[in-house]
Parts: C-alpha cells; sequence; structure tokens
C-alpha cells in the first residue's frame, strides 16, 4: 500500500517550505506535509458525473495514502489517473469497489457516489456494490477454467444458468474485448493457454460482461509487450463512448492516446485534473506540465 | 588514499578459497548425499523385490546321500560357512528344505558339506504342496484308487496324476466353498431370523402378535436352512465320495512308502523335469493363487486375497474420510480464521499431532470409535444381538472404524499440504473474482479449490502411502489374524463395514513373527512384503496421474 513518506507535520511547523497562498511549488509543499488545493477545469465540472469522490481519505497502518480526494469521473468517457509510482492512484481506484476492505488496518473518511448511491454507505451490499464495477489487474489473472466461463463468471455467480444468455453474453463481450475471432473455436479450452495479450483482453471481456457502471483499469498493459499493448489501448478507444472507464497507467503516451480526462496524482493528493488534450499541452500548473513531459518523476 | 602508484591486481588467497567459490565441493557433498539416500532406498526395495519374486520359482530337487547312509531330497534354501569349532577344520553347509516334518519334525535341515557323498537330482523328484501339513518331497511309485492300483511306476503314475488331479483338485475346491461360505451364510439366515424375533420381543413384548410372527418366520426359515442345509450336505459327501479313494504313493528320500491322498494334493510338481516354459507355469499359477484365494495353514501358505482387499478398501476409505475433513479444516485455517496467536498455536498443534505414536490413534479409535460411538450404534440400532448373543455389531473394531482412526492418523498430513497449496495460489486470482462480485465461498469455490487441487491430491497421496504401511493402530481396532469374510458380499445390506478385515501390513508381522514355522514362512514375508509397496505404489501412481490432469486443467502456465 502506498502511504506517503515522512512528511511530518513538524517538518511544516518548523516553517520549512513554502507556507502561505497557493505555493509557488506545490510538489515541495505536498512532500513537506502540508494541504494544497487541486486545480481542477471547469469542463470536467461540466460533464454528467458516473462516480463522484468526495473528500476521500485513507489510512494504512496510520499513514495517510490519500488525502481528501474530490474528483468527479464523467460518464461515458476514459478518465487517466496518472502520478508517479506511490501516488495512490491504485489505491483510489480499488477504493472505488471496495478492494480494500479486504486489507487489514484500513481506516477510510469521506465518501464516494455510484450514479447517486453511497459506496461507503454501511447498509450498501459490497458484493452488490462490486457487480455494478468491472475491474481489470496489471497482471493478467484469467480464472482456472475456461474461457467460456471466465467470460460468463460474473453471471454464473449471479445465478444465471441459461444457455442463451450466456452464450449472448460471452460472444457480445469477446467481441467487445476485440477477442471472438482469436477465440471462437475454442470457447471451452483452458483460459491458461492463451497469450498474455489475449489472457488480458479475456479479462477486459470478463469485466464488461455484466455490464458495469464503470470499468476500473489498474495499469492494464503494465504486464504486456508492445503489440499487446497497442491492441489494449485500441481497444479502450473503443470502450469509449460505451462506457465509463477510470484507468491507471504510468505510460504518459497511453494517457494522452487513450483519455479524455487526465487526472495528476501526487503523494495521495489529486494536483491538476482536466481535459487531456489540455493536460498535456497547456496545464494550469508546471509541476503537472513537469510531470508530463518527463522532466520529473 | 593519496599514493598515487598503480595498485596490483588483488591475486587469489589460495586454491582452496577459489575452489569454495566455484563450490565444486558442495555439488559432490550434496550430490553424495541424494546418491547415498538413493542407493539406501533402491537397495532395499531391490532386495525386497528379487527375494519376493522368488518365492514362487520352483527351485530344483536336490538328493544328499550322507557317510552314514542317510538321503535327504529338497531345496537349496540356503549355505553358509561354519567356522572351525575344536580342532574341526571350517567347512560349507547346505540348508535343505526337506518338508520331512512328519518323520523328523522339521521342515528344513542343515547339512555339512564334508558328510556329503554324493548330490544328484533325480529325475522323478517332485514337490508336492499339500492343503494340510505343508510341502512333501518324494518320487511318484503308483497311483491307487482304493485298494487297486491304476498306475505302476513314475512315469505313468505321474501322467495318471495329471490326468485326473484337476477333476478332483475342482471338486475339492467346490467342497471348500461350500463349507466356507455358503454354509456360513445359511448361519447368516438363520441368524438374522432369530434376531427378529428378539427384536420383536423387545419391541412389542412376548407373546404379542409380532412376536408370534416372527416365531412363525423364524420357524420357516429354520425349515428351509435345514433343507438347504441337508442339500448341501448331500453335496459335500458327494464330492468327497468322488474323491475318496485316490491316491498317489510316493517314495521319500529315506526310502518309506507314503500313500497322499489326491483330495490333500493343491498341486505337485517335477522341478528336475520342467522346461523353462513349464516353470514359469508352475511359477504363475502359483502366483494366481497367491494373490486370489484364501489363506491356508496359519497364513504360511495359499493366497492373500482377503489381506489385499482389506488393505486397498481400508486406504482408500481413509482417503474419502481424511479428503473432505482436511480440505475444510484447513480452509478455514487459511482462508476465514484472521492472522494471530490463536491460529498459530492451532497451526502448531496441528504439526505435533503428526508426531503423536500411532499406537496412540489406535488405543483412541478402540476407546472412542469402538468403545463409545459403536457401543451406541449397538444400542441404537443392533440392540438384539446385544441381547440375546452379547456380542458386538459395531462395539468391536472393523473396516469402518479402523478408516476412521487412520483418517485421523493422516488427517495432519492432509491439513498441512492443504494450507501450503491454498497459499500458494496468487491473490490476484482471488481479487479478480472478488471485483466480478463473487462471496467469499463462490471465490473458494469455484477459483481457490480448483487451482489447489493439485496440492491437495499431493496431500492425500502422501497420507495413504503412511495410512497403507501402518500396523501397530489396526491391530487395536479391527485387523484380524484370518478374516476371510470380505466387508463386502452378496447378503444384505451387501456392505458391511462393520467387518473385520485382513491387512497386508498385519500379515507380514503375523507371518513373519507369529509363524510356527517361520524358516517356512520366510519367503512369504518377503512376498507380502512386495506386494504390499507394490500396492502403495500403484495407490501413488494412480494419485499422482490425477494430479497431472488436474495440474494441466487448472494451473497451466501463461506464455
Amino acid at each position: 500500500m502506498q502511504a506517503s513518506p515522512d512528511a511530518s507535520p513538524a517538518a511544516a511547523a518548523s516553517g520549512r517550505g513554502p507556507s502561505a497562498d497557493p505555493p509557488a511549488d506545490r510538489l515541495a509543499a505536498v512532500a513537506a506535509g502540508l494541504e494544497v488545493a487541486s486545480e481542477v477545469h471547469e469542463q470536467v465540472l461540466g460533464e454528467t458525473p458516473v462516480l463522484e469522490i468526495d473528500r476521500f481519505n485513507l489510512w494504512y497502518a496510520g499513514k495517510q495514502a490519500l488525502h481528501a480526494i474530490t474528483m468527479p469521473v464523467p460518464h461515458n468517457k476514459v478518465t487517466a489517473l496518472v502520478g508517479p509510482s506511490g501516488c495512490g492512484k491504485s489505491t483510489l481506484l480499488r477504493s472505488v469497489n471496495r478492494l480494500n476492505d479486504l486489507v487489514q488496518n484500513i481506516r477510510i473518511t469521506g465518501d464516494m457516489r455510484l450514479n447517486g448511491d453511497s459506496i461507503y454507505d454501511p447498509r450498501m451490499d459490497v458484493i452488490e456494490l462490486r457487480k455494478r464495477m468491472g475491474m481489470v489487474f496489471q497482471k493478467p489473472n484469467p480464472f482456472p477454467m475456461s474461457i467460456y466461463e471466465n467470460v460468463v463468471y460474473a453471471l454464473r455467480i449471479d445465478g444465471e444458468n441459461s444457455r442463451a444468455v450466456l452464450d449472448e453474453v460471452c460472444e457480445l463481450s469477446l467481441r467487445g474485448a476485440a477477442l471472438w475471432d482469436e477465440v471462437k473455436d475454442r470457447l471451452h479450452e483452458t483460459a491458461l493457454g492463451l497469450s498474455g495479450g489475449q489472457q488480458q483482453r479475456l479479462c477486459i471481456a470478463r469485466a464488461i460482461a455484466a455490464e458495469p457502471e464503470v470499468l476500473l483499469l489498474d495499469e492494464p498493459c503494465s504486464a504486456l509487450d508492445p503489440i499487446a499493448t497497442g491492441k489494449i489501448e485500441d481497444l479502450i478507444q473503443e470502450l469509449r463512448g460505451r462506457y465509463s472507464v477510470l484507468i491507471v497507467t504510468h505510460n504518459m503516451q497511453q494517457a494522452s492516446r487513450t483519455s479524455d480526462y487526465t487526472a495528476f496524482m501526487y503523494l495521495g493528493r489529486l494536483i491538476e485534473y482536466g481535459p487531456t488534450p489540455e493536460i498535456f499541452t497547456k496545464p494550469i500548473l508546471r509541476e503537472t506540465e513537469a510531470y508530463v513531459t518527463g522532466r520529473f518523476g | 588514499m593519496s599514493s598515487e602508484a598503480p595498485r596490483p591486481p588483488r591475486r587469489l588467497r589460495s586454491a582452496h578459497s577459489s575452489l569454495a567459490a566455484h563450490g565444486e565441493p558442495f555439488v559432490w557433498l550434496t550430490g553424495g548425499a541424494i546418491a547415498f539416500a538413493i542407493a539406501m532406498i533402491v537397495g532395499l526395495l531391490a532386495f525386497i523385490a528379487v527375494r519376493g519374486a522368488a518365492t514362487f520359482w520352483p527351485a530344483p530337487l536336490v538328493e544328499l546321500e550322507l557317510s552314514d547312509g542317510r538321503r535327504a531330497l529338497g531345496e537349496v534354501s540356503g549355505r553358509e560357512r561354519v567356522p572351525a569349532v575344536d580342532g574341526r577344520p571350517a567347512c560349507d553347509r547346505t540348508l535343505l528344505k526337506t518338508a520331512t516334518f512328519e518323520v523328523t519334525g522339521n521342515h528344513f535341515e542343515w547339512f555339512d558339506d564334508r558328510a556329503v557323498t554324493r548330490t544328484v537330482r533325480p529325475q522323478w523328484a517332485t514337490a508336492v504342496e499339500r492343503l494340510e501339513g505343508g510341502r512333501f518331497h518324494g518320487v511318484p511309485v503308483r497311483l491307487v484308487r482304493g485298494e487297486t492300483t491304476v498306475a505302476e511306476g513314475p512315469e505313468r503314475a505321474w501322467e495318471e496324476f495329471r490326468r485326473i488331479h484337476p477333476d478332483v483338485w475342482r471338486r475339492v475346491r467346490e467342497a471348500l466353498r461350500i463349507d466356507r461360505h455358503d454354509r456360513g451364510a445359511l448361519q447368516r439366515q438363520l441368524r438374522a431370523a432369530r434376531l427378529a424375533v428378539v427384536q420383536a420381543e423387545l419391541r412389542a413384548g412376548r407373546d404379542s402378535p409380532a412376536h408370534a410372527a416372527a416365531l412363525a418366520a423364524e420357524r420357516t426359515v429354520a425349515e428351509r436352512v435345514h433343507e438347504r442345509s441337508a442339500a448341501l450336505d448331500a453335496e459335500t459327501a458327494r464330492l468327497r465320495d468322488e474323491n475318496a479313494g485316490w491316491g498317489l504313493e510316493f517314495e521319500a528320500a529315506g526310502g518309506q512308502k507314503r500313500v497322499l491322498p489326491l483330495a490333500g494334493i493343491v498341486r505337485a510338481w517335477q522341478p528336475n523335469r520342467l522346461s523353462p516354459a513349464g516353470k514359469a507355469g508352475v511359477y504363475l499359477a502359483r502366483w494366481w493363487e497367491f494373490l486370489s484365494d484364501d489363506p491356508r495353514e496359519a497364513n504360511s501358505a495359499g493366497g492373500v486375497f482377503p489381506a489385499i482387499w482389506g488393505t486397498v478398501a481400508m486406504t482408500l476409505i481413509m482417503a474419502l474420510l481424511v479428503a473432505p475433513f482436511g480440505v475444510l479444516a484447513a480452509l478455514y485455517l487459511r482462508e476465514y480464521a484472521s492472522r494471530g496467536p490463536v491460529t498459530s498455536a492451532i497451526r502448531i498443534a496441528i504439526n505435533n499431532l503428526a508426531g503423536v505414536p500411532s499406537i496412540v490413534y489406535g488405543a483412541f479409535g478402540l476407546g472412542f470409535f469402538c468403545y463409545v460411538l459403536g457401543a451406541g450404534i449397538d444400542e441404537a440400532f443392533f440392540r438384539p444381538a446385544l441381547v440375546a448373543d452379547n456380542q458386538p455389531t459395531f462395539g468391536t473394531g472393523g473396516l469402518l472404524w479402523a478408516s476412521l482412526t487412520l483418517a485421523l492418523l493422516t488427517l495432519p498430513v492432509v491439513i498441512v499440504a492443504t494450507e501450503e497449496a491454498l497459499a500458494a495460489v496468487p491473490n490476484s486470482m482471488r481479487e479478480g473474482s472478488y471485483a466480478c462480485g463473487a462471496g467469499k465461498w463462490q471465490t473458494i469455490r469455484r477459483i481457490v479449490l480448483p487451482r489447489a487441487l493439485p496440492g491437495i491430491m499431493t496431500g492425500l497421496i502422501l497420507a495413504m502411502a503412511r495410512g497403507a504401511g501402518e500396523v501397530a493402530p489396526l491391530m487395536l481396532v479391527g485387523v484380524k489374524k484370518l478374516a476371510v469374510d470380505l466387508p463386502i458380499d452378496g447378503t444384505f445390506p451387501f456392505i458391511h463395514p462393520e467387518r473385520e478385515f485382513m491387512h497386508l501390513a498385519y500379515l507380514i508381522y503375523d507371518v513373519g513373527f507369529q509363524s510356527p514355522n517361520s524358516q517356512a514362512a520366510k519367503p512369504m514375508v518377503f512376498t507380502i512384503t512386495f506386494l504390499l509397496v507394490a500396492i502403495i505404489a500403484l495407490l501413488n501412481v494412480a494419485a499422482i496421474w490425477l494430479r497431472s490432469r488436474l495440474r494441466r486443467r487448472y494451473v497451466a502456465q501463461q506464455f
């Protein structure tokens, strides 16, 4: 789990680092443990949100990993989370479908809303919640069963056993994940025999099979070669407009190529969040520009 | 730091340090360890296999003429050197299986080489395996039926014997089958009817209609059994009559004549005349008898089929019992229990259980399964037998209790192996399943268990190997020296898990160390050991095959 480095309050109190107003160097201020406001572009606020993250804080083993994240995720758009390692991108993503519940020693304040439903409401059934989302992980993790069963897994555990329904969902999802033509003749063979890139597309098919309200992609290309990466990126382009996608990536080109909006995070804070072209060409903050052009991070 | 002169390159300190760095001595050390281990194991197995496989080979019969005029006929079964004693020089001596128990009181005899004046292999020397009394060695002289001589001289007598004996032996076996199994079935019918009467009396009271009906039913059964029994008597009498009178007269090495009834001869062969193919035939026939028949003569002859059956059945039932318990326990420990001192303590306790002496499990099995559980079952369901015969049904050792005891014994092995297998399932798979909206149990059943199955199979293989070779606890919970009634047969309810059974490992102990004729039983001990090792290996190979299939299906590697 990402935890902020030793940004002790004592360091801030002792007067080191800038203190007042919008600090000249926000990254230094963040590193010094100061709270800084996020720069959120107007266009983002104009979109209909599918997911609203509202002053979300997360502590892991007593250390704060996410600091008052407030960001809307637009409906049917691709939103990229970028930032250096350990900045809390993955933690934020895993907080959306409450996978962090499985981790011990976690404390959370604030809330998130999925189409208006509070995710962290104590009355929210986490199993039902996760059925409304799909998630794809860094390393392809196909289940030890056939390709077909992998795709319809979410429906199976939901009790759907009608062959016709399952067949249709399987084909639609595999077509949606641009995998149908490659595997249609071996749907009932083990999924473990697929190549890495195919496995990752299978995981995407699995994630979209249950028609998720939001699709969470956690660095989906980090374990793949460039050709497989290209296929996944093309796929994300195709998903744009049909699914609300929240993608974590380390790859700036990937973020600029595939996403509509980009959020830059640093040490558990949201620094700047806006339309991708603006973030990459004329960001409000120098720090963002420094990061996306590779001069820092 | 400041010196300007270039430093000379560092030299290796010694050849010794270079050797250590390259690590060659350690290759030899580790390789030597594995070579030693393999040599020990292969040596043991080869020894057992050679001795065990040789038991049934028809060895030549040798006749020794001694300087005092005596003669002895038998198989050479050992040679050793006698050291010089009291001025007599050292010499070799031969152990001969003379099979002259009736005459000399010994099955075996040592002969000093210096006392032997002549060694021959008589052409017509015959080894006879008898139904009772062990082996007999001699030369056939004539075949008789009652007072009349049917064939005279070794060649004709042997020919006639070979022609007649199969029919005689078939009738003997038929009579034996009737005595052992058919009569037993009748006795069981009679007992069931009698117990039904007791049951009716216990339930409805004496002189109640139910009691009267049961009594009437018992009378019918008794009549039917009586009739059937008389028919069996007539049948066996007919079979024995047909066999009566047939005899083969032998001349033993000492010159004494002796008539062996044909009905008492299991098999006879003339090893000195047999071709290799003929020897192989005798060899295979004896193996077949060993594998398929009931034991004879205090288990030192005949077959071990009931013991094979008991060993395999007990091992499989044990595996069936231990698998669900072990897997469920491991699932709780690994998937549900929160990490903490209590979980660690339980884990350590389970590991320690693996070190408890097996006899302790046997005592527990006897005390709890037989005397508490079994007695409870008897009290609830088998009261008539308890009241009328004072005979426990489940309240004593039996196949079920033995399997349960061994399941308990092997439980730690399965739990530990399953826990390892569960720990080896990548967390990414669990997370993927949760992210799809699966619950904990759905994830375990659909993702974790299939993926861990090969590892669980490894635990079961270890458990089976351990359980199949165990003797001490079995002696307390149901293994018997002789139990030819298998726990599965044609009488209702067909499966009798309460019956006592035989077990190969116990048979090794019994034949090897409790036999009155241990010298003769020695080859049998090797053969039984060989068979037990082979059966365990076979069970393991089957399980390993299953595991590799599962592994291909669930754990195939990517790329």
